[in-house]
């Protein structure tokens, strides 16, 4: 008879429920033992999870054209969270690649880039509201399209970030991956067709326990006249947290100063 | 309006017709109410001193002023004749309608102390900084206003051009001194103001300069 401390069976692919290992799928190369969940993310959809300090995120387009949109907050103190500014202006960059960090307004290192197969991830923050939505693709709604409808990349963060208490005041400028945006010589965005083909790759190391809030909507600048956004494939895997010769701590001075910012929360 | 290089305007306001007339010494918080339809000027007295000011709808305080909104309705990253800031609602909240300066920023935020420790050194972490100016406007105001309202900002006078390879750059600003800016509010506003005390940044030669503020009523035309 089983006993009330006995340690759960492992987990593997035979339990009872439906949660298939996806990431062997677009991740195959990730240590079996290390990974936490997997999930493909139908386009234009939206979820939420918190990441403990020392896991990471594996994302990979499934589609070409994809974009995922994340915003960031420290997951005990959700005043703490991703700042746009402070983390440009820090890195003195308006993209984002591998060695980045994104930065929380108290100058702590809520995560850092540490893997990257496109070399441009838009952080200028552009989000699909409704009224974009609207205007650009016109309306396709639940009741005559059940859940194909058209859904915007605010009310997705917005439906995930009330989930937490947070309310449409905490939405931030979020971080808008596999997609690039320019910035010409007179100030103008400049959208990048094509930019992130299928499997591309990028992954997020949390440096604190992170809530994340993610919408696979497509961005509001994207020129397409069709309403198509693309799958994206997650994988959170255990690494454990930045070591003393960590890539992301040496890629710049501000990035070993906002790790060390958020290395002396979890002494 | 989607052109977003300088377009330089004067203004034909007249200062004697203002009924707000305020300087704010440097490092210094400034909290203000004005009318929709009413003009605001803010001056650069000495130049190239950043004026960091985050706008709120003042009949519903979690309207706040959105830098992604008003980048994404504009096509573009500088502010100048033309330019209308827009709201986290995606609704306009001022127009800037005069500008002798001719670019201001919004992707370079507000300093603070614990930016400071990231950007410069662990030990500048004392030192006076925006986001402090920020919220003790707002703790002395107690109106509901805190820490996650504090968005970013425009900081008028300053000058950050992006690359064409995306590199954030912090350019020899292209204000100088009386050169000003003049916004015509499209809904009531409360504005929120540091006048900015970096003293680690030479885009203000280290040295934080006065700024001034003057309202005027909706002209006649």
């Amino acid at each position: 008879m089983a006993q009330p401390f006995d340690a759960p069976a492992p987990l593997t692919s035979n339990q009872p429920v439906d949660a298939p290992a996806f990431w062997q799928r677009f991740a195959p190369d990730l240590p079996a033992d290390r990974v936490m969940w997997s999930e493909i993310v139908p386009g234009g959809c939206h979820w939420s999870w918190v990441m403990p300090r020392g896991s990471r995120l594996r994302m990979v387009t499934l589609e070409a054209g994809a974009n995922l949109s994340m915003v960031l907050y420290h997951a005990r103190e959700k005043l703490e969270r991703y700042n746009m500014p402070d983390s440009l202006k820090a890195q003195h960059t308006a993209h984002y690649t591998r060695g980045h960090v994104l930065m929380s307004d108290m100058g702590r290192a809520l995560a850092s880039i540490t893997a990257d197969t496109v070399g441009w991830h838009d952080p200028l923050g552009a989000l699909l509201d409704a009224e974009r939505l609207h205007a650009k693709y016109g309306d396709q709604t639940f009741h005559t399209h059940r859940n194909g409808m058209f859904r915007s990349g605010k009310d997705g963060l917005l439906i995930e970030i009330g989930k937490y208490g947070l309310a449409r005041r905490d939405l931030i400028a979020p971080v808008n991956f596999f997609t690039k945006v320019a910035v010409d010589a007179e100030g103008r965005f400049q959208f990048a067709p094509e930019h992130a083909p299928a499997g591309a790759m990028v992954e997020l190391r949390f440096d604190m326990d992170t809530l994340i809030a993610i919408s696979t909507a497509p961005h509001p600048l994207d020129p397409s006249p069709a309403y198509a956004p693309r799958k994206v494939g997650l994988a959170a895997w255990k690494s454990g947290p930045a070591d003393a010769h960590d890539f992301n701590r040496r890629f710049r001075p501000e990035c070993a100063r906002a790790l060390h910012n958020a290395d002396m929360t979890y002494l | 309006m989607t052109a977003t290089a300088i377009r330089i305007q004067e203004s034909p306001l007249d200062p004697a017709q203002a009924v707000v007339n305020q300087v704010l010494p440097s490092g210094e918080p400034y909290l203000l109410h004005f009318k929709q339809g009413q003009t605001l000027r803010i001056v650069d007295l000495e130049g190239n001193q950043a004026v960091d000011v985050i706008f709120y709808n003042a009949q519903d305080l979690a309207e706040h002023y959105s830098a992604t909104d008003t980048m994404l309705a504009q096509g573009g990253i500088y502010l100048t004749t033309g330019s209308v800031l827009m709201s986290s609602e995606g609704r306009p909240m001022l127009t800037i309608v005069a500008d002798t300066c001719g670019r201001h920023d919004t992707l370079g935020g507000a300093c603070a102390a614990e930016s400071n420790t990231v950007r410069y050194a662990l030990q500048k972490k004392y030192m006076h900084s925006c986001r402090d100016n920020y919220l003790i406007a707002l703790q002395h105001a107690d109106i509901g206003l805190g820490k996650r309202d504090l968005v970013p900002n425009v900081n008028f006078f300053m000058n950050v051009p992006v690359t064409a390879d995306g590199q954030l750059t912090f350019a020899d600003g292209v204000s100088g001194p009386g050169k000003y800016v003049e916004l015509r509010a499209e809904m009531d506003i409360l504005m929120l103001v540091s006048n900015c005390p970096q003293l680690n940044n030479p885009c203000n030669a280290y040295n934080p300069t006065p700024a001034q503020f003057l309202v005027w009523d909706a002209q006649d035309v």
